[in-house]
């Protein structure tokens, strides 16, 4: 049987289901736009501070856009049963669970340029390094998803996987350095913000930005792809122990 | 006859326990090709957990099983492309219409757009749906959710077809239709694993049926043979006054060709090879001043031999299933 037609459907299904659905269309646009001009007044710097909060808007537009829908919408198709319809479908696990998180990780990619497009209407965006900024965003917006994957199959209730990425999401806002440099932390809590994914895109995207990377771009892409695929066989791990148990 | 054209199904020793709970205990069985196999016990026996090892959905702690000659043990995925599976509880996408569901479904075995259009309008037409095909699956009635799950299970057009319960619940005519397509499938050459608490429904259609007690199969047999010691005997049941109940043995030594006894109290129950002559009974009795209130013919079925197997009381079944809000399957 040809399984990219499941994979395709699966995939079709969800953006469809999901993702074009009003207020997820006016959430990509508003939390971006909301969280840029929130920072734009803070910074107090005017047009000068856009390339120094891009990054963190980019990818606090991913990490929201991701998480949000594909923690909830995969615990409540368990909670009703139609993920079982997917468990029963001859396709590896590995590829319906892709399948699962490919309409998340483009939700997410789209998010990350909303700003970008916002930006590029105020500031000359001519210097950025493109071929940095668009693996990136990918690998962030994988990475999100997969914690969002993760997050879904460590619960069973849906208010569970709300709660859950809230205790993720919000600290990463001022752990991984989006806002506030990680050399700004207290140092006890670096250590915190070297464990967890996103702090290694941020870099990336700094880097790409305004070339203010603190860490090397081979060490961000590598160390980003690890948390992509430890994510990925944990939640696989997860749901083979907690769904097909 | 069963099993004629070989073995699809193969399980042994298998064995699933959720906790404290041994849900499956050890059980062991064979499906023919083409059989319409039948799992019979109460709710709670461990049929659905039987179907969801053996789909795939849970993983089995001991045993081992073969679908359509592969080891699915460890793999369950290996033998999922020859398996439909209608679940005892709809469960498909409530934001898509009825069309769009059973294209879904079909996409998920690989099937092609243009097929699966097809198939979809087909089979909505089958089951009479067609009119509802551009509804949302949310909006059916539990009758038509039954109907389109039912269609969704068997859009890919499986060898091997589980069915749990697919008669739970819904109305008369829904249940006389799924009735009449699973009876169609089998001649089609399907293999059916079905289960079921309705005891008539399981002698009407499956061909062998397993008596499942918790978690234990308790006898399997051909349902020709099953019914071969109740066929051509005549059941009496009589609703008596007073002591009439306690008179059983001196019944029998009055009326040699009569085996009677006391089923409950205030009931007799007398069976026969013979045709069963009322007024010397009632006489009878009447002589010892008891009344006779009411004479009841029994038509002995395969749950006398239920009741004679496990034990369990098929008045308890019967008041599970109108609970579980289901009629149909007995008419």
């Amino acid at each position: 049987m040809n399984r990219w037609i499941a994979f395709w459907s699966i995939f079709l299904k969800d953006v469809r289901t999901y993702y074009l659905k009003p207020p997820n269309i006016s959430w990509g646009i508003i939390f971006p736009l909301a969280w840029t001009g929130m920072f734009f007044i803070r910074a107090g710097r005017g047009l000068d501070s856009i390339p120094d909060l891009l990054p963190g808007v980019m990818t606090i537009s991913i990490l929201f856009g991701t998480t949000s829908v594909l923690a909830v919408t995969i615990t409540f198709e368990k909670r009703q049963r139609s993920f079982d319809r997917l468990l029963l479908a001859p396709i590896p696990l590995d590829l319906l669970m892709l399948a699962k998180t490919s309409g998340a990780i483009l939700f997410g990619i789209v998010n990350a340029f909303v700003p970008l497009l916002i930006a590029s209407f105020l500031i000359d965006l001519s210097g950025v390094a493109w071929s940095l900024v668009i693996p990136a965003v990918v690998l962030i917006s994988v990475v999100s998803t997969f914690l969002g994957l993760f997050i879904a199959v460590s619960v069973s209730q849906v208010f569970e996987a709300q709660t859950f990425s809230n205790f993720f999401r919000f600290p990463m806002i001022f752990l991984c350095g989006l806002f506030i440099p990680i050399m700004s932390l207290p140092v006890f809590v670096r250590p915190l913000s070297y464990a967890l994914p996103v702090t290694y895109g941020v870099d990336i995207l700094h880097g790409a930005v305004r070339g203010g990377n603190v860490m090397s771009y081979t060490t961000d892409f590598l160390i980003l792809g690890a948390f992509c695929i430890g994510l990925f066989l944990l939640s696989l791990h997860n749901v083979r122990r907690k769904w097909i148990s | 006859m069963p099993k004629v054209n070989g073995t699809i199904i193969e399980v042994a020793g298998l064995t699933k326990r959720y906790g404290e709970v041994l849900a499956v205990d050890d059980i062991s069985f064979d499906v023919g090709r083409g059989e319409l196999f039948g799992f019979l016990g109460p709710n709670g026996a461990g049929k659905t957990t039987t179907i969801n090892v053996l789909t795939g959905l849970a993983r089995p702690d001991s045993g081992t099983i073969r679908i359509g000659g592969i080891e699915c043990t460890h793999n369950p995925k290996a033998g999922q492309h020859l398996v439909g599976t209608v679940p005892d509880e709809s469960n498909l996408y409530p934001e898509l219409t009825g069309y769009e569901n059973l294209c879904f479904c079909a996409a998920l075995h690989g099937i092609r757009k243009n097929e699966r259009r097809r198939r979809a309008r087909e089979l909505l037409a089958t089951f009479g749906l067609t009119d509802a095909g551009d509804r949302s699956f949310e909006g059916y009635s539990k009758g038509m959710k039954r109907k389109l799950t039912f269609a969704a299970g068997i859009i890919h057009q499986p060898p091997i077809l589980f069915l749990d319960e697919p008669t739970t619940g819904i109305d008369v005519a829904s249940a006389r239709q799924v009735r009449q397509i699973i009876a169609q499938l089998h001649r089609q050459g399907t293999t059916i694993f079905f289960t079921t608490h309705y005891i008539e429904e399981a002698e009407r259609l499956c061909e062998r049926i397993a008596f499942i007690v918790n978690g234990r199969i308790v006898r399997t047999e051909c349902t020709t043979d099953l019914l071969q010691p109740i066929q051509g005997k005549n059941v009496l049941v009589l609703s008596v006054s007073g002591s009439g109940a306690n008179l059983s043995e001196e019944m029998n030594a009055a009326f040699p060709g009569h085996k009677s006894q006391s089923t409950s109290p205030g009931q007799l129950r007398i069976e026969s090879t013979e045709p069963i002559n009322i007024a010397p009974l009632i006489r009878f009795l009447d002589e010892r001043d008891v009344q006779v209130t009411e004479a009841r013919r029994h038509l002995p079925s395969l749950e006398d031999i239920f009741v004679q197997v496990t034990g369990i009381d098929a008045e308890l079944m019967r008041k599970e299933r109108e609970k579980a809000g289901g009629r149909g399957a007995n008419q």
